[in-house]
């Protein structure tokens, strides 16, 4: 402001001179003006009034909550298809388990039955040898008692031959019988 | 060149309806900022435009303002302080608009607005409390001997208040403008003044460049400032005697 005194002389008559010219008051109390910017403010400011709370405020309030509302149906949406994401994930994790549980079992049915038949015919082919086993030993025993049966025999006509061809006689039976006891 | 307060003349335009250059600014205001909302909303977007944007980030910012202060109730005085804040915004920066008249300049402008505030807080705090609006000026857990004089206090401060609201919006965009007419004045009675002197002329104009920022700056933050007090003057009239 000092500096705005300064100059004010080099500055010519304008500035101190039509400031006082034009108006003695300072304008804004000016009380004459008062009454028509009262007047034409209390119009503007019930215009602006009534237009931004009937009209615009509403629609941009309408244009906010719509979105405020679109965003959260979109995200509960976005929730309701996660949940039904997951579950159905779970129910295939069931699924599999499931059919990896019925193979399985399926696995070891088969394996077992398996098992079982070739059991069965492992134990069925040994009985049908040992059977054989028994057969054979049987006749073999069968044989040799026959055999045996026949070595008195043998003997007896042996002792008899020997006999006759030593002594030239047909030794009797019952001598040969009891010289073989 | 025109005296620094030459700008704050109210001349008569067509003077038997007493419309003045004020008026005219009044009006082109209102119209400015119904116009301005009306195109910035007219599609109605999902996914806002630019304007929209604009137009959306003032709601949001009155209406933060507003409930920050004065809680959800005091949305239901969201269209006045919303037309209010608009008004004095929409004046302050037409008035930076070269040539153009500061409705907020004019005493009786800001003090009528002023006027209207408390007078929308004393009305709204007499019919909604009653009496009860009057414990504003006593204020609990205060010694019985203080009351009085608290209360005188009080008083006084409440009184002070559309004074203070006034007169800050005012004296700022006044100050704010003739500061700005003073230095470009400067630059031209230093520019015609010699040829020596003429050199120091592009000081002033880098002050009045400077100033103009800070002026766009104060014609915001002025506009808030009434905003936020009127919020908390409207605090009061809903929940008196906290």
């Amino acid at each position: 402001m000092a500096q705005a005194q300064a100059q004010t002389p080099q500055a010519g008559t304008e500035v101190p001179g039509d400031a006082h010219a034009a108006d003695a008051t300072f304008p804004p109390f000016a009380t004459e003006t008062f009454a028509g910017q009262l007047l034409w403010l209390t119009i503007s400011f019930v215009v602006l009034y009534t237009l931004l709370s009937r009209v615009v405020l509403p629609r941009l309030t309408g244009i906010i909550e719509n979105r405020r509302a679109t965003i959260a149906r979109d995200l509960d949406d976005a929730a309701a298809m996660k949940t039904r994401a997951e579950e159905a994930g779970a129910a295939y994790e069931k699924a599999l388990a499931e059919a990896r549980g019925r193979a399985q079992a399926l696995a070891q049915e088969t394996r077992g039955k398996l098992a079982a038949e070739s059991d069965a015919k492992r134990k069925a082919l040994e009985a049908d040898l040992n059977k054989r086993l028994a057969e054979a030993e049987a006749t073999i025993a069968a044989k040799k008692t026959d055999a045996m049966s026949h070595v008195r025999g043998i003997a007896a006509e042996t002792a008899a031959a020997i006999v006759e061809r030593l002594t030239g006689k047909t030794p009797a039976p019952q001598a040969v019988e009891a010289a073989l006891d | 060149m025109a005296s620094p307060i030459e700008q704050f003349q109210v001349k008569p335009i067509i003077p038997i309806i007493n419309f003045t250059n004020s008026s005219l600014f009044m009006i082109g205001a209102v119209g400015l900022i119904v116009g301005g909302l009306l195109y910035a909303s007219r599609k109605r977007a999902l996914i806002p435009g630019r304007s929209q944007s604009v137009a959306e980030i003032l709601h949001d910012f009155v209406a933060n303002t507003l409930t920050d202060t004065a809680g959800r109730e005091g949305m239901k005085f969201f269209p006045f302080v919303f037309s209010l804040f608009m008004f004095v915004l929409t004046a302050n920066l037409l008035g930076m608009v070269p040539g153009f008249f500061t409705v907020t300049s004019q005493i009786v402008v800001t003090f009528a607005l002023a006027l209207l505030v408390i007078g929308t807080v004393i009305i709204y705090g007499f019919v909604a409390h009653g009496l009860h609006f009057l414990h504003l000026f006593v204020p609990s857990g205060v010694p019985g001997w203080l009351l009085p004089f608290i209360s005188v206090i009080e008083i006084i401060s409440f009184l002070s208040r559309p004074i203070s609201l006034s007169l800050r919006l005012f004296a700022n965009m006044l100050a704010g403008h003739i500061a700005l007419k003073v230095f470009g004045g400067f630059v031209v009675s230093l520019g015609t003044a010699g040829v020596g002197i003429a050199l120091l002329s592009p000081l002033p104009l880098i002050m009045a460049v400077g100033l103009t920022a800070l002026e766009f700056l104060v014609a915001a933050l002025q506009a808030y400032v009434f905003t936020v007090l009127t919020c908390i003057y409207l605090n009061d009239a809903l929940h008196p005697g906290h």
